[in-house]
């Protein structure tokens, strides 16, 4: 119950934000309506970087602990920030296309960075896909995603010195949003719908580990029936003794 | 024995059965480089026959080829443990788990020298590019470039060495994670072709170095709980 109240307000959040985002605040003098994009985008990016984290984080405990509900919280972690990752590509696009004139800008570290983060963890979710034995599955997981976590600093990292020491390009900066700068209005709105994605983020991430657990008991429901069916096999024949064979009535 | 010299004895155990096994007639190196070769020739068509613009695409396209023969490679050094459960059997050795990771490696890393050094000549020869000059700087990125292929390799061949899927899987795992080795390794190639104009060569050579460095240390820290399921 309280977890549905939570989905509500974060709902309500979103449509506040929306309606705020798009017809409260100016659009900007340069980029024009585009630049509304940014206030879910911004948001989306920050989500997923968050979710890798907590998938990280849940992998390390899961592989200290041993315990099944750090891995149900990876994977809510690795399935949320796929969603918010792709959703924030989508985004970054939609934004290119009108401002920069083109839908995928290699000269954006971010962009490249991001693309590999989603392969990276479209990989992840593949990979536990791919393994029945629950605790396999979770310590494969857990070991990819610390892998992968280890990973995404050196990823950017190198693709700005690709794009540094290759020539420098100027063009519209989202980190701009957040300068001091930025007029009030702007600010709000960003802000807000951070807020309001939040919330959504905090109810996605609760659900699917509910979710996770539900299927982990269902499975090992199933695994338990399906010894004691066989324990019961043992003891009792299902068969009545079965007729000499005829090559023993033959000799 | 200090413990570290321990390590390195099994680790070097392990690496030389891996050699023995191949040089008792797997072949697998042999079938592996001419799949790679096999590569260059077609990329040769995809891009051609402006032998220019080849020389140009030359460092890509040849590390494109180090990775996917490496993806070969590597994928196939832990199958050859799976056979009559011998994965098993190295997991039970009393030994420290990051020994066998470090044997393992070493293998691979023989595997992709050997695989690095005849696909710089095929390239030469089928792209025009000459090399006279640029040997220091060429084995060393090499070098580099194979050690942090070896040590991702090595990890994410373990663990999808047993399950459903694998040849889809590893380089799917595999091939986000080494984008940087990628990058750097390419960019170092091309620097130390064209005689390093703007003096990059050590830069990217620098993130090699940090990437194998990193990648090293996760997959030792982790290789050992893929041998204990």
């Amino acid at each position: 119950m309280k977890t549905r109240a939570l989905g509500m307000v974060g709902l309500l959040a979103v449509v506040i934000a929306a309606i705020f985002g798009l017809f409260v605040v100016p659009p900007d003098a340069n980029q024009g309506d585009a630049q509304r994009i940014m206030y879910v985008h911004v948001a989306s990016a920050w989500l997923a970087y968050l979710s890798f984290g907590v998938t990280a984080l849940g992998g390390l405990l899961f592989l200290w602990k041993r315990d099944l509900r750090f891995d149900a919280v990876a994977l809510a972690g690795a399935e949320v920030g796929v969603m918010f990752t792709a959703f924030a590509i989508w985004g970054g696009m939609m934004w290119g296309k009108p401002v920069w004139g083109t839908f995928w800008q290699w000269e954006d570290p971010r962009l490249t960075t991001t693309a590999l983060l989603l392969a990276l963890y479209v990989g992840y979710l593949l990979l536990r896909h791919l393994t029945d034995d629950p605790m396999r599955r979770a310590t494969r997981a857990a070991i990819v995603g610390l892998v992968a976590a280890v990973d995404i600093p050196i990823v950017h990292f190198s693709v700005v010195w690709w794009r540094g020491l290759h020539q420098t390009a100027t063009f519209g900066d989202p980190a701009k949003l957040l300068h001091p700068s930025a007029p009030l209005l702007f600010v709000v709105a960003l802000m807000g719908m951070l807020t309001a994605f939040t919330i959504v983020w905090a109810y996605l991430m609760i659900r699917r580990y509910q979710l996770a657990r539900t299927a982990w008991q269902i499975e090992e429901h199933g695994r338990l029936g399906r010894i004691s069916a066989a324990r019961q096999a043992a003891v009792r024949p299902v068969r009545p003794v079965a007729e000499p064979h005829p090559e023993e009535v033959g000799s | 024995m200090s413990g570290l010299a321990r390590t390195a004895t099994v680790a070097l155990a392990i690496a030389r059965k891996d050699a023995v096994a191949e040089l008792r007639g797997k072949h697998a190196t042999t079938s592996t480089l001419f799949f790679a070769a096999v590569v260059l020739l077609l990329f040769g068509f995809a891009l051609g026959p402006d032998t220019r613009r080849l020389a140009e695409a030359a460092p890509g396209l040849l590390w494109l080829a180090i990775v996917f023969a490496g993806l070969l490679a590597v994928g196939r050094l832990h199958l050859v443990e799976t056979d009559d459960g011998a994965l098993e059997q190295l997991a039970l050795y009393p030994v420290d788990r990051r020994a066998i990771y470090a044997g393992k490696a070493v293998s691979g890393l023989a595997a992709m020298l050997i695989l690095g050094i005849v696909l710089l000549g095929v390239v030469a020869v089928l792209y025009g590019i000459d090399l006279a000059g640029a040997w220091p700087a060429l084995v060393l990125t090499l070098v580099l470039g194979c050690i942090g292929f070896a040590a991702v390799g090595t990890f994410y061949a373990g663990v999808t060495v047993r399950m459903r899927a694998r040849e889809v899987m590893l380089p799917l795992l595999m091939l986000p994670v080494i984008a940087p080795l990628l990058l750097a390794a390419v960019k170092a190639t091309a620097a130390a072709l064209a005689g390093d104009p703007f003096g990059e060569l050590a830069a990217w050579l620098q993130l090699l170095a940090g990437y194998d460095l990193v990648m090293l240390i996760a997959g030792g820290a982790t290789y050992g709980f893929l041998l204990e399921e």
